[in-house]
Parts: C-alpha cells; sequence; structure tokens
C-alpha cells in the first residue's frame, strides 16, 4: 500500500498491542509463556496509563489489541478498557481461561464493543483441565464457551499441547466442534518462561508429534467450512527456525503489567535490554527510538552463521529468547537451525528426554506450578544475571 | 451458491472493514487478523453494506473509477470474498 507523504512509509508499525493488564491469574499452567520472575513484577499500570497507551499506539497504526495477562479478567477496570479501545478502532481481543467470566459480564462486554473471545482449556477431560490448571475450572470453563456463542462472538479456543495432554488431540478437537469453536488453535508448547523450567515433562515424543500431526489434519479437511484449526508443531523438532514475532520490532508491541515495553511477551529475560517504560516514554519514541526495539531489528545485528546465510531474510535468524537460553547469547543463530553449532546439542536434549519419556519414575516427577510461591523461590535461587 | 446481480450482500458479522488512517486503506479485521485492501476491493467492500444489490455495487464503484467497466472484476472479487467467508447473502 503506498502510503505517499506518511513519515511511517519505509517503517515498521506496531499493529499488534498486547496488553498484558496483570500476571495475577487463578490458574497455575506449567507451561505459562509469562517471566518466572513474574513475582517481582508490581505496581500495575492504572486505567488512565493504559488509556493513553492504547491511543499513542494508536496513532502508530496499531489495529489489533489483545487484552491478555495473567488473566485479564481480574482487572476490574476491564469493561472501561474495552470501551476505550473500541471507540479508538481497535479490533478487541480478550485472552483468557475463563475463570472469572459469568453471564453478566459477557454481556456488559459486548456492550462495551468487544470483538472476540479467546478461551484457552488446559485439557479435553475435567480431571487433566483442572491438575494442569492447578484449578478446578473445567465445567466453569465449558459453560462460558457455550455463552460466549450464545452472545455471538467469534470464538478461538486455545489448547496448549505438550506430552500429557497430546495424544488425546482427538477428544481436544471433539471438545472444540461440540462448542461450536470458529477457530481453534493447538499451540504446541514454547520452550521459555515456566515450560523451560518444566521441559523434562511437557516436551513431547516424535511418535506423539506425528499422530497429533494427522488427527489435526483429518479435522482440518473434515472441519474445512465450518472452523478453522491452526495446528503448530513445536520447533525444536525442525530444522530451521521461525520468524520470530514476525521479527524484532517490526509489528508486534507487548506491554508488561508494570508498563515495560518489549518487542516480545518473552523478552523480558534478554540481558542487555533497558525495558522502557510506557511511564516514562511516549509509544512512537519506544517503537521508533529505544535501543531495545532496534536491538535485533532487521539483519545487521547478526553474528555467524546468520550474516553471510542467504536465508537471512526468510527467519531473521529465529528466536533471540531461544538463542538466549539455549546458547547464552542473544546475538547467535537460534540453535533450531542446523547451521547453528549448538544444533546438535538442542537435539541431543530432545532425544533424551525422548528416551526417558514413558518411564513411570520419570513420568511422576512433579510439575513445578506457576504461582508467585513458585515464582519467588525460582528467583531467589537464581544468580543475579550480569547485564 | 451463485452471485447475481440482484443479490444482496452483507459483511458477515464476525468481520468487520474499515478505514485506517495511518495505513492509508480499508482494511478487514477478525479475530488476531487484518487484512489490508487494495484501493479497488476497499471501493467494493466499503459499499458492500446489506442493502445495495450487486448491480448497484457495480454501478456506484464504475463511478469512482470514471465509468470505467468494473462488471467482471467486481464479480470475480466477490467471488472471491464469498468463498473466504467475508461476505454473505442478505
Ligand atoms: S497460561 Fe495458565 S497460568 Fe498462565 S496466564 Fe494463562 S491461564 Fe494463567
Ligand atoms: S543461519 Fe541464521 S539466518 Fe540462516 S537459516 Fe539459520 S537461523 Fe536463519
Amino acid at each position: 500500500m503506498a502510503t505517499a507523504g506518511s513519515e511511517l512509509s519505509n517503517q515498521s508499525q506496531p499493529l499488534w498491542l498486547l496488553a498484558e493488564l496483570t500476571y495475577r491469574c487463578p490458574l497455575q499452567c506449567p507451561y505459562c509463556s509469562n517471566p518466572v520472575e513474574m513475582a517481582k513484577y508490581k505496581n500495575e499500570l492504572s486505567t488512565e496509563d493504559w488509556i493513553r497507551v492504547m491511543q499513542q499506539s494508536r496513532k502508530m497504526g496499531a489495529t489489533q489489541l489483545g487484552f491478555s495477562g495473567g488473566e485479564p479478567l481480574v482487572r476490574k477496570d476491564l469493561e472501561i478498557l474495552i470501551k476505550e479501545a473500541r471507540s479508538l478502532g481497535y479490533y478487541t481481543n480478550l485472552i483468557t481461561s475463563g475463570v472469572g467470566m459469568d453471564e453478566s459480564r459477557i454481556v456488559a462486554f459486548k456492550e462495551a464493543g468487544l470483538d472476540h473471545i479467546q478461551i484457552s482449556f488446559q485439557a479435553s477431560n475435567e480431571e487433566l483441565n483442572n491438575y494442569i490448571g492447578g484449578t478446578k475450572s473445567f465445567q466453569h470453563k465449558y459453560e462460558m464457551a457455550r455463552l460466549v456463542k450464545k452472545y455471538e462472538y467469534p470464538m478461538v479456543l486455545n489448547i496448549v499441547l505438550h506430552r500429557k495432554n497430546v495424544s488425546q488431540i482427538k477428544d481436544i478437537l471433539d471438545m472444540t466442534v461440540d462448542l461450536n469453536a470458529d477457530y481453534v488453535e493447538l499451540a504446541s508448547t514454547q520452550y521459555y518462561g515456566w515450560s523451560r523450567v518444566n521441559i523434562d515433562q511437557l516436551l513431547p515424543t516424535k511418535e506423539q508429534l506425528m499422530h497429533a500431526e494427522s488427527i489435526a489434519r483429518e479435522y482440518q479437511e473434515k472441519m474445512k467450512d465450518k472452523m478453522k484449526i491452526i495446528y503448530v508443531i513445536p520447533d525444536y523438532f525442525e530444522n530451521r527456525p521461525k520468524k520470530c514475532m514476525n521479527g524484532w520490532g517490526n509489528i508486534f508491541l507487548t506491554i508488561a503489567p508494570d508498563g515495560s515495553a518489549l518487542p516480545c511477551h518473552a523478552a523480558g529475560q534478554l540481558p542487555g535490554l533497558q525495558f522502557p517504560n510506557v511511564r516514562d516514554h511516549n509509544v512512537d519514541w519506544i517503537w521508533n527510538d529505544s535501543p531495545d526495539f532496534n536491538k535485533f531489528r532487521g539483519t545487521s545485528w547478526m553474528k555467524e552463521p546468520c550474516s553471510s546465510c542467504d536465508e537471512k531474510h526468510k527467519d531473521l535468524g529465529g528466536c533471540r529468547c531461544q538463542a538466549y537460553m539455549l546458547t547464552g547469547d542473544a546475538t547467535n543463530a537460534d540453535p533450531v537451525c542446523d547451521k547453528s553449532p549448538f544444533h546438535e546439542k538442542l537435539h541431543g536434549d530432545v532425544e533424551r528426554i525422548a528416551k526417558l519419556s514413558g518411564n513411570k519414575e520419570f513420568e511422576s516427577k512433579p510439575l513445578i506450578f506457576r504461582n508467585m510461591k513458585n515464582s519467588k523461590e525460582i528467583s531467589n535461587k537464581k544468580t543475579p544475571e550480569s547485564v | 451458491m451463485e452471485l447475481k446481480n440482484e443479490t444482496i450482500l452483507e459483511i458477515v458479522p464476525t468481520f468487520r472493514v474499515q478505514w485506517e488512517e495511518v495505513q492509508n486503506c480499508y482494511v478487514v479485521l477478525y479475530p488476531e487478523g487484518m487484512v489490508k485492501l487494495s484501493q479497488s476491493a476497499g471501493e467494493i467492500m466499503k459499499r458492500v453494506d446489506g442493502k445495495k444489490s450487486i448491480s448497484d455495487i457495480i454501478m456506484d464503484v464504475s463511478a469512482t473509477f470514471d465509468g470505467a467497466d468494473v462488471n467482471e472484476d467486481v464479480m470475480k472479487f466477490l467471488e472471491v470474498v464469498y468463498g473466504n467467508g467475508w461476505i454473505r447473502v442478505k
């Protein structure tokens, strides 16, 4: 599209604003992508702060707005924020576990102009769902999903897949059919945040994934005109990385509960970032001028093997967080890439877990649930990171 | 389903079409996604309002493009987005 005369014409725009309203959550999913150190994030932004962020981002071209968390329903001002967002012209997405919702709130959201609701399920049966979520929530989620459709929202159901539930993929898909979902996201766990802590318990085997993929394909075909099924396999099993977040500082802008702005919701763990805060800076400066958002933009920051690679524009070197976690240096190639010298090590790890999975003792190792108590414990154990 | 000249179309309620100032174009919005429309596509989609028939739309669009013959292009475009599930018969 030509944007003649616009000073933004050659630059990326924050099309997607992810508002992580809070890290408080009644659930405790052991794969949660929130930072393990979430207990440190106090001091949530006020209603006025959020409204200012939404206004500034909208001016810069943001169109999609996701209210997420934690559990966004915990925020009492959610209705006000939705109303404001909608009047600014955003397409408003509520990304929720469904816990904290009831019929009157669903109606209030509709009146405020909410466009879409995404509900996550942990599994397709009560026992596993409640175990993984660490809360008795299955029946309630089911009822809420029914109500979301009753009030004519488009509904996305999101199920994070891992070794404990991936074999039940058929039941999971039957559940989404029964609930009349418009879209289904079968998202394989990404191994950062809490899922990295629990990787031994969560990483599926190759056989499980192949089985899951064939069933997902079958349902995609069968439900073609009624329901869109998105199935993503974990990139640990691939030889080329994903173009993470569609590129650093390219279309995604995440604001953490305390107001820190991030190019990706997992980037909080990267060393050397300054985390510009929306309390101190406007979104324009953060997006266009802040050191953080320029740090891994484009390709000039790359080292070998990426810098001379002819595929560098395709994947932009993959995920910075994964590179940091698995190699200790965020400017390295994502080790998912088989040109990375760390690729073998990653596959070794995948194989080690594959060999052990099914083993009774290994499988009975407890999951570390995502809650403030565990967050504090893990944060205290960690040696302070050198910046 | 075949689209005819007298067919009246509307946007499926789970999609939204709106003008975006910063992008300088019309866009289609849906859960967690957006498609930017070309100028001609925008001119067609903004007229799908649950009132106009396809021939009204064609006449209208033709007028904005100095009376050009847009008959076939509009029909083709509407068939594609009908297939996408963005529009439906009123
Ligand atoms: S993944 Fe689970 S624990 Fe984390 S925010 Fe979502 S519902 Fe809460
Ligand atoms: S070497 Fe770097 S740029 Fe090339 S394919 Fe691998 S990750 Fe992508």
